[in-house]
Parts: structure tokens; sequence; C-alpha cells
């Protein structure tokens, strides 16, 4: 497994926001975390990055453990976080933004590295690079914010709810860019409330309800499933 | 007033006015930052000062040759500073603005004390240098040597800086940093370093200055604040934070109060720094180029 989560609690303010959540995810998957608004998505993916720091349990990337790591190490492992409000650094370029993103292998000759791969995944940035990033429409933020994210070279990417306040079409697009990135060997894990979408792309599911994992399985299986139907998909 | 006379202050208040920038710019810049004043900021200058003052002494050299040391020392002060006092400071819980107050101006008191301890509270001046006293003359206006090249300095320095911030990795970290630090970890950046590198380069700044100050000012364990007191109103004047800013209003400082000096008694020239800032707060409250 690329990455385990072992029985992580996590708190705000002395109220649990998970509560003994486990959840694998093996290298090369797409693996979906669903569940409604404050059920605890957001805060399990912050507890990976190091960004909450978890009251129990334990985080293993790659076999070693990195709950209690402060974030900018985590981040030097390989994994990637895209945050739900992108964190952007609005006032700099989009070719700064893009720039900072390759902080860790600055002075080396091949930085760059990943900046064709993400203009080939996302050509409109490129088209931007001298714009502030606060300039940028809410699906350019989010290209570049997963743009930016790549540029640190992940092999786990870790992205919250990257359809949020993006324009039908767009979403499309980021769904199939996710695909691409997992094609080019990055493993997915991803928290989404579109669920019908995600699980069209996911291998596994999870499914969080208040703080809990109710329900976990084959991405196929929940999408034929009558309960999540029903009950998440409001199909 | 003849022309002569106005163009004599111009030029005194210009050159004082850049060295006062060159004081208040590390000063901005750590606010810029962090959101931290540095009350202990006029400290760092009156240590610079003794600095210049010892190695001239210990070494016999002149003090524009120490002053890539003196600044150098300044930098190892001001990163301790960060890594000693300031970041314990910021992990306050509860009412972490006055902590920060406090903190900073402990670390005044301790450095004079400091100073007072070690030097006593005689008046120093560092003298047989190679500037001191000496006047270049342009068209019957004056100009020391030691201000002409605290300005060309002052200027160097800002040009350097300007350079650091626009195409350096550590100077596009910087200013990720001042734009969220919570999210710099995201890229892999480590904040605790970028701020005590901007507290090093804030204080190495305020070196320079010193070092420039010294040819040709007294020095002792009060130095400071007098200097630091017109660099707050420079930093306010030009903007929390803005490093432009305080290029502008260093210079602004500098004629303000040169005109100043010659329509009051020259004891009272501080009073028009002073009532400048007065119509700063009350106009502009964030400054030239804040971003309030």
């Amino acid at each position: 497994m690329l990455l385990e989560v072992r029985s992580l609690s996590t708190a705000y303010q002395g109220l649990l926001a998970i509560q003994d959540v486990s959840l694998s995810v093996a290298k090369g998957e797409i693996v979906v975390v669903a569940g409604a608004n404050g059920a605890g998505k957001s805060t399990l993916l912050k507890s990976i990055a190091g960004m909450e720091r978890p009251r129990a349990g334990e985080v293993v990337f790659d076999g070693a453990r990195i709950d209690g790591l402060p974030g900018h190490l985590i981040t030097a492992r390989g994994i990637a976080y895209v945050p739900e409000n992108k964190r952007l650094f609005p006032r700099l370029s989009v070719a700064d933004n893009l720039r900072l993103g390759r902080y860790l292998y600055r002075g080396e000759p091949d930085a760059d590295g990943p900046l064709e791969r993400v203009f080939a995944l996302f050509p409109r940035l490129k088209e931007r690079l001298p714009q502030r990033a606060a300039t940028l429409s809410g699906g350019e933020q989010q290209m570049l914010a997963i743009g930016r994210a790549l540029m640190t070279r992940p092999r786990l990417l870790m992205l919250d709810e990257p359809s949020q306040g993006i324009m039908p079409k767009l979403v499309d697009e980021i769904f199939s860019a996710i695909e691409t990135i997992r094609a080019a060997g990055v493993t997915i894990l991803l928290v989404e409330q579109r669920l019908a979408e995600s699980l069209s792309i996911a291998d596994r599911a999870y499914v969080l309800q208040t703080g809990r994992l109710i329900l976990t399985g084959p991405a196929a299986t929940l999408r034929d499933d009558p309960e999540v139907r029903r009950a998440h998909l409001g199909i | 007033m003849t022309t002569q006379a106005l163009a004599q202050v111009l030029a005194s208040g210009l050159l004082m006015g850049l060295i006062y920038a060159l004081i208040a710019v590390g000063l901005s810049l750590i606010f810029g930052l962090m959101d931290v004043v540095n009350f202990a900021h006029g400290e760092f200058l009156m240590i610079a000062m003794y600095a210049t003052f010892g190695l001239v002494l210990a070494t016999q050299l002149d003090p524009v040759v120490l002053m890539p040391l003196v600044a150098a020392l300044l930098f190892a002060l001001g990163g301790a500073s960060y890594l000693g006092v300031v970041r314990f400071a910021m992990r306050a819980k509860a009412n972490q603005g006055m902590v920060q107050i406090f903190a900073t101006f402990g670390l005044a008191i301790l450095l004079q004390g400091v100073a007072q301890y070690l030097f006593t509270p005689d008046y120093r001046n560092v003298q047989n240098t190679w500037l001191g006293g000496r006047t270049l003359e342009v068209g019957g206006v004056f100009l020391p040597w030691p201000q002409i090249f605290g300005a060309v300095v002052s200027l160097a320095a800002f040009g350097g800086l300007h350079l650091l911030m626009s195409r350096t990795d550590f100077g596009r970290a910087l200013e990720a940093t001042r734009e969220d630090q919570g999210a710099v970890a995201l890229v892999g950046i480590d904040r605790n370093r970028v701020f005590a590198l901007g507290w090093g380069l804030g204080a190495a700044l305020v070196g320079l200055a010193g070092a420039v100050l010294a040819v040709f000012y007294y020095i002792h364990p009060q130095v400071g604040a007098s200097f630091a007191l017109i660099a707050y109103v420079t930093v306010a004047l030009g903007g929390f934070g803005s490093v432009a800013g305080a290029l502008v209003a260093g210079v602004i400082v500098g004629l303000v109060e040169a005109f100043t000096a010659v329509i009051l008694p020259p004891a009272l020239k501080s009073v028009g720094v002073y009532a400048l800032y007065l119509a700063v707060v009350f106009v502009r409250p964030q400054g030239l180029f804040g971003r309030l």
C-alpha cells in the first residue's frame, strides 16, 4: 500500500471531526472519499497532509509514518495536496505560482521537468502565465492549483472537491485530467460530493458520514448499490 | 532663501533620507513577511554601530571594508532573534499580537542592557576613517562624504533587495510566505526557515545602515531609539510591509527633516517628521504603498 491510514481521529476545539478512520490507497489507484458536507472529508485530507494534527491514529506513507510531521516535509516525501480553497498565491503570477511548485527542486537542472506535462494537461495555463492568479476564473484556478501540485512531483495527489465552483464544462475537463494524471503514474486520493462522476473514474470508494466510515468497496459495486444510489446519488 | 541654500537643504535631506530608508526597510520587510513589528529594530541598529566600532578597533581596518562583516553579524542576530524569541511568541494561543509586541520590546531592553553593561553608557565614535570629516563641494553645496557613501550603499541595497525578491527562488518563497504563510508547506517550503532568513535579511539591512551611521554619528546604548522612531514614521508613511514604500518615504522624511531644520530652531528639527506622521495617520493610515 502506498498510503495507509489507521484509526485516525482529529478534533477541532474538542469536537471530533473524524473518528477512527482507516483507509488505504494502493499505488496507481484512484480512490474517492465521498460524503455530505461536514462529514469530515476535508479534515481527513488535512490530517494526512500535516495541516491538522491528528489526535490519535497513524498515517503511513510508503512504509514510513508521517503523522506529526510538519506539512512541508510531507510534501517533500511525495504527497501533494490541493485544498478545497486551493490556497494559490493570489498576487503572484501564474508563472510564479508554478515556479513555487518546483521549490523542492530549485537549483537542479531539470527543475522545470513536469512543466511541459502541466501545459499539455491544461493548455490554458500557458496562455495565462503573466496574469495574477487572483484574476483567473474558478476553473483556471483549479487547474493552476493542480498544476502547482504536480510541479512538486508527487507520488500521491490528494484533491479536495476539485469540481467545486466550476462551470459544468470544465468539470469534465478536470475529471479527465485526473485520469490522465493517474495514467502518468500518480496515485490519486479524491474527495468529492459529486459521487456519480467520481465513481465513474475511481477504482474504489469510501463513504464518510459524520466523521466515521460507513461504506467501502469497489467503485463499480457502490455505483450499482441501490442503497448508495438512493442515499448518496439521488437516483 | 537663495537657490544655493535650497539646493543645500535638498541635497542634505536626500542623502539623509536615503539612509533613513535603509534603516527602515528591514522593519518593513519583516512586518510584511509576518505581520510582526520588531520593537528591537533600533537596538539592531545600535548593535551594528557598536559592531562597526569594535571591529575597527580590533582590526584597524576602515569601516567601509568591514561593512559586509557587520551585515553578516546582524544577519545572524536577526535569525537568532526569530528562532530564539519571536518563534515562541508566535505560538501564543491568546493575544498573540500583544505577546509579539512584548517579546520584541523585551528583546530591545535586553540588548540595550547588554550594550550598557559591556560598552558603558559613554559616547563613542569611530575615528580615523577614510570617509570621516571629508566633504564634497558641488557649486557651493557641501556634501559630507559619509552621507554620500551611505546614500550610495542604500541605493545599492535597495537594488540588490529588488533583484533578490524578483529573480530568485528565495525571493519568490519570501513573497509566497507574505501572501499565505499557511500555504507554502503545500509546495514544500518550511515557513520557519523563510521567517528566520527574513529576520536575518531585515537585520542585515539595518546592519548596513548601522555601519554607515557609525562613521558620522555618536554611538551609545540608546542611539537606536531616535532612529527607530524615524524608522516607524518612515514605514508608516511608506505603507507597512512595502519595500518600495520604505525607499520613497525615507527620502520624504529626510527632506521634511532638512526643511524643518531650516524653518524651526535646530532643536525642533524632528517636529516636522512627527507632524508628517500625524498627517499620515489621519489622512492615509495605510501609507503611500500600503495594502491595508
